[in-house]
This record gives structure tokens, C-alpha cells and sequence, in this order.
């Protein structure tokens, strides 16, 4: 009787098992798939249009009007260019800086101050941000334009690139620290031990030595700046042109996903140009974002 | 005072300045959200759903969107949970041996975490489209699980990554089998540090606005079942800001306030919890 029951029990034991583990990996499988649904899933909604004109006549139009059918991706394209290259510029120094501080300056106990700084800069949402920088930067791009004699309503790419670089900021740090602090602190003591000042034992061989790294993460940064929506969308301007300077509006390709999303159905292939934009975003953040991954692993591990 | 010295001194400073940037940045948000909402704020605002005249800057509130993104990200969450942690588990003790698969695993889902709020709205509104669903909770539930599952799995593959080899050998030699190790000792041994994870995702999911837009669609009344449209706080805050209208866009600055404090508030439980973890791990885990 016992040992039926024990027999029992083991079955059981051995069907649950069993269960969880095809659970576990379906689960996996799944998510393993997810980027190649959302490849195939924009792809076949924008083929309508890419059956319609070729690629490259949409990557270089420079017109946008979807009555008459001209979908030109590239103002949208040199808009987000331009927003990340501004917000990386101010990014990239201060984050290096700031990172070099907390792992070779600051006692250790700081670090777990500025931890908590860095992780609810993380946390803020993208609305919130966009909310501050129509309060404060809008104004203050306004000021600094009329400053140089540019009439501006601030409302521009260079409040996009601020608020970008304010966001992105806290990613950026975070792999900046990893990255000093994988570092062999033998290095650096062989290089104190020589004779060099702090701060040359950080510029020719810590600098040196983690420069992959470095570059690897402000790339993260950059793929982060492509991507961002909302915050951007408030404070950029969007209008459809080419700026010729940084206190004119732009329109970034997410802003453009994100302000026709109302009215796409309606227009034939709009939707399916968005969708096209949603792709071409996809792949530059994805290629960026794999290519600097990459090298932070192979930098970790060797 | 030599050039070596006076670039030392320079820099260290310099680099001192930059850090203490940051604190200014934080504090200078929180202090201009706080200083424009509060004018505004009113209990109207999170009692009441949005009355006739409200986009005209007369009577309600934003309770259809504080409770429509606890219901959005709740469920998603939900959702996200049933699949990261059992596949979470499954990376640490099934896949134990297999270290060069983990790896790039790990690096797909990194790469997963970094692509945009937008595009996964775009992919979910595809989604949608194809099995024949309109804008409703249900539509935006699913995107935004989409959406968090990876950070929730890598968050929650930190964690565990830290549990020592022994106590799953231990489990082992016990005769359990693995997913008995798996829920009874991993994930019991790493509650607090998953339930960080878990609220990581949940902030995530409250925060988002851009994966919603297409999904979710937007009403001024509190969903009553999953196929109906829902408001969200942040999408809330962005209509509103968009008004022409003077005191139409006070009160987005007064949800702003909502919508950070839950923030604030989730992310401090997450740190509270984790601080409280690494006290009574002996080993300590980071």
C-alpha cells in the first residue's frame, strides 16, 4: 500500500517535472523568437509600400506628403541623427568624467550614494522628462538663440538633444563604471608604482585600456538617444525639414511613428510607411546596440 | 606648483563637478515638477474620471488614467511574470552547463531591453491587426509584456546568477528534482532580489508611453472589461499638455506629480527590499 503510494508520488513528482521543464522552455523559445517576429511583422506591413517605390527612393526623398503618395524618410532620418549626435556630444564627456570620479576619486562609500542618483534618473519616465524640458530647457534654448541673435521659439533640436543627453545619461554611466571597474587593479598600481600622478595613470593606461569599453558605451547611448520617443516628441519642434542650425525644429523618426499614428489608416501606405520607419528604427538601434554589447562582453571576458 | 600637480588637481575637480551634476540634474526635475503641479493639484484630480468640460480646464480628474495604468501595468506584469521567471530559472539551473548559449542568450536579451518603446508598439499594433484585435486593454496588456519580459528575465537572471553551485548540488544529492530546485530552493533563496526585478518591469510598464500609444487607445472612463480602450497616466499627461489651453495643461503638470511619486515609490520599495536582501545574505551578493 505504501509503496504504492510512493510510486505515486514519484510519478507525480516526475509529470511535474516534466510540465515545468516544457513550460520553461517554451518560454524561452519564445522569447528567443521575439526579435524575429517584430523583424517579419513590420517588414511584411511595410512591403505595400516597398512594392510600391524602392527603397532608396524613400531613403533619400526628402519630401513628405502622404496625400500624393511621396514618402521621403530623410529629414526624419537627419533629424534623429542630428538630436543624437547633439545629445551624445554632451553626454560622453560628462558621463566619462563623471564615472572616472566615482571608481578612481571618491571613497567607496559614494558609490552607493550616487547608486540610488543614478538608478531613479533610469526610472523617470520619458513623459516626465518631456514635461521638465518644456518647463525649463524650452526656455532656456530660447534665451541662449535670441543670445546669438536667432529668433527661436527653443522648441528645437537642441532641446532634443539636451533632454536626450539627460536621459540617456544614467544607461551611459552605468557601463562606463562596469567597465572601469573590470579593469585589473594591478594596472594600475604597476603604473602608480612608476612614479605617475593619479590622473596619468587614468589618461595613459586606464583610458587606454578601456577604450573599447568606453566607445562600446557610448554607443549604448547613441542606441538609446534613436530611440526615444516621447520626451523628444515634446520638445523637438517636429517639423518637416532639413535645420540649418541647432535652435531650428526637427523630426525625429520615432516623433514621426508616434504623431501619425492617429490618422494612418486612413491614407493608402501611410501606415505601411510608418511601419517602414518602425523597421528602419528596429534595425539601427538593434545593429548599434549588438555591436556594443558585444565588444563589452568580449572586453569582460578577456 | 608643477603642471603635473596643477592637471591632477584640475581634473579631480572637474570630475567632481560633473558627478555633482548629476544630483543637480535630479533635484532640479523633481523641484520643477513639484513646483508647477502642486498650484494644480486638487483631490478632484485623483478621485474623479474627466467630467464634460474637462478639456476646456473645468471639473474632474485623472483617476481613468491612474487607474488604467495600474491596470495596463499590472496585468502586464502579471503576464510578464508566468513567463520571465519560469525561463529566468530555466538559465540557471537546466542550462548551468551549457555557458556559451547562456552567453549569447544574455546578449539577445540585452539587446532585446534596448530596442525602443515605439517599435514594440508598432509590433504589437501588427500583433494586434493580425489576430483580429482593436485598441483595449487587452491589445496593450500584451505589448507592454512583451516589452518587459526581457528586462524582467535579466533582472531576474542577475539575481540568480548569485545563488552558489553548492546549494543546487545539495538539492540534487537530496533527490529533488530540478524543477523542485528550481521553485522551492532558487526561487525561495532569491524572493527579495526577483521581487526587485518584478517592480523594475512594473516601473517600466507604468512609465511607457510610446508602446501604448497604438495598443491601448485612450478614454476618459475606467475600463470595465479587457476589450475596452483604457487611459494611462503618461499618455494622459501628453494629451493634456498639448492643450491650448492654460489650465487644461496646469493639470497635466499636477498628473506629472502622480505619475512620479509612483515611480519614486516603486523604485525606492525595489531599493529598500535589495538593501534589506543583501543584510541577511551572509555571503553578500554583489
Amino acid at each position: 500500500m505504501i509503496s504504492a503510494l510512493k510510486i505515486k508520488q514519484a510519478g507525480r513528482r516526475f509529470w511535474v517535472d516534466r510540465v515545468s521543464t516544457i513550460w520553461m522552455f517554451a518560454g524561452l523559445s519564445f522569447i528567443l523568437v521575439i526579435p524575429l517576429a517584430i523583424f517579419l511583422g513590420l517588414l511584411i506591413k511595410s512591403l505595400p509600400l516597398l512594392y510600391d517605390q524602392s527603397i532608396w527612393t524613400i531613403l533619400s526623398g526628402t519630401q513628405w506628403s502622404p496625400m500624393k503618395g511621396n514618402f521621403g524618410f530623410l529629414p526624419f532620418i537627419v533629424g534623429s541623427v542630428l538630436v543624437t549626435i547633439l545629445a551624445v556630444c554632451i553626454t560622453a564627456p560628462t558621463s566619462l568624467m563623471t564615472s572616472i570620479y566615482i571608481t578612481q576619486f571618491a571613497p567607496k562609500r559614494f558609490l552607493k550614494m550616487v547608486h540610488p542618483v543614478i538608478d531613479i534618473l533610469a526610472g523617470i519616465p520619458s513623459v516626465i522628462y518631456g514635461v521638465w524640458g518644456i518647463l525649463t530647457i524650452v526656455p532656456l534654448v530660447a534665451g541662449l538663440a535670441s543670445w546669438f541673435g536667432i529668433r527661436s521659439t527653443g522648441y528645437s533640436i537642441l532641446a532634443g538633444g539636451i533632454v536626450l543627453a539627460v536621459m540617456s545619461t544614467p544607461y551611459v554611466l552605468n557601463m562606463l563604471i562596469e567597465v572601469f571597474r573590470s579593469m585589473p587593479v594591478g594596472l594600475k598600481e604597476a603604473s602608480l608604482s612608476l612614479g605617475s600622478t593619479y590622473w596619468e595613470c587614468i589618461k595613459h593606461v586606464l583610458l587606454r585600456k578601456g577604450l573599447s569599453g568606453i566607445l562600446a558605451a557610448f554607443a549604448l547611448g547613441v542606441s538609446n538617444a534613436l530611440g526615444n520617443t516621447i520626451a523628444v516628441l515634446m520638445v523637438v519642434g517636429n517639423r518637416v525639414q532639413f535645420p540649418s542650425n541647432v535652435f531650428e525644429a526637427g523630426y525625429p523618426i520615432p516623433a514621426l511613428i508616434a504623431n501619425n499614428y492617429g490618422e494612418m489608416m486612413s491614407i493608402p501606405l501611410y501606415d505601411s510607411a510608418l511601419m517602414l520607419a518602425a523597421l528602419l528604427l528596429f534595425v539601427m538601434v538593434t545593429s548599434f546596440n549588438f555591436a556594443s554589447r558585444y565588444v563589452i562582453q568580449k572586453s569582460e571576458v578577456g | 606648483m608643477n603642471k603635473k600637480l596643477f592637471e591632477e588637481k584640475f581634473f579631480k575637480y572637474l570630475t567632481r563637478l560633473t558627478t555633482w551634476l548629476l544630483f543637480v540634474v535630479l533635484g532640479w526635475i523633481i523641484a520643477t515638477i513639484l513646483y508647477r503641479g502642486i498650484p494644480a493639484m486638487s483631490w478632484d484630480m485623483i478621485t474623479k474620471v474627466p467630467q464634460g468640460g474637462f478639456y476646456f480646464g473645468k471639473e474632474g480628474g485623472v483617476l481613468n488614467a491612474i487607474i488604467g495604468s495600474f491596470y495596463l501595468a499590472g496585468g502586464a506584469t502579471l503576464c510578464a511574470i508566468v513567463v520571465s521567471l519560469p525561463v529566468a530559472l530555466f538559465m540557471n539551473i537546466h542550462m548551468i552547463k551549457h555557458r556559451k548559449t547562456l552567453i549569447r542568450i544574455r546578449l539577445l536579451l540585452d539587446i532585446l531591453w534596448g530596442v525602443p518603446a515605439i517599435v514594440y508598439g508598432a509590433f504589437g499594433f501588427t500583433l494586434m491587426l493580425f489576430i483580429g484585435l482593436r485598441a483595449s486593454l487587452l491589445a496593450g496588456i500584451i505589448t507592454v509584456a512583451i516589452m518587459i519580459c526581457p528586462i524582467m528575465i535579466r533582472a531576474m537572471d542577475e539575481v540568480l546568477r548569485t545563488i552558489p553551485r553548492g546549494l543546487m548540488e545539495a538539492s540534487y544529492s537530496l533527490g529533488s528534482t530540478q524543477t523542485e530546485t528550481a521553485f522551492k530552493i532558487y526561487a525561495r533563496k532569491a524572493l527579495p532580489g526577483l521581487t526587485t526585478a518584478i517592480l523594475l518591469a512594473l516601473g517600466k510598464g507604468v512609465g511607457d508611453a510610446a508602446a501604448v500609444l497604438f495598443t491601448a487607445g485612450f478614454t476618459d472612463y475606467i475600463p470595465e472589461n479587457l476589450l475596452q480602450p483604457t487611459a494611462t497616466l503618461p499618455l494622459s499627461i501628453f494629451f493634456q499638455l498639448s492643450s491650448p489651453i492654460e489650465a487644461v495643461r496646469e493639470r497635466a503638470y499636477a498628473a506629472a506629480i502622480i505619475l512620479t511619486i509612483l515611480i519614486l515609490l516603486f523604485s525606492l520599495t525595489g531599493r529598500g527590499i535589495s538593501t534589506l536582501y543583501k543584510k541577511y545574505t551572509a555571503n553578500g551578493t554583489d
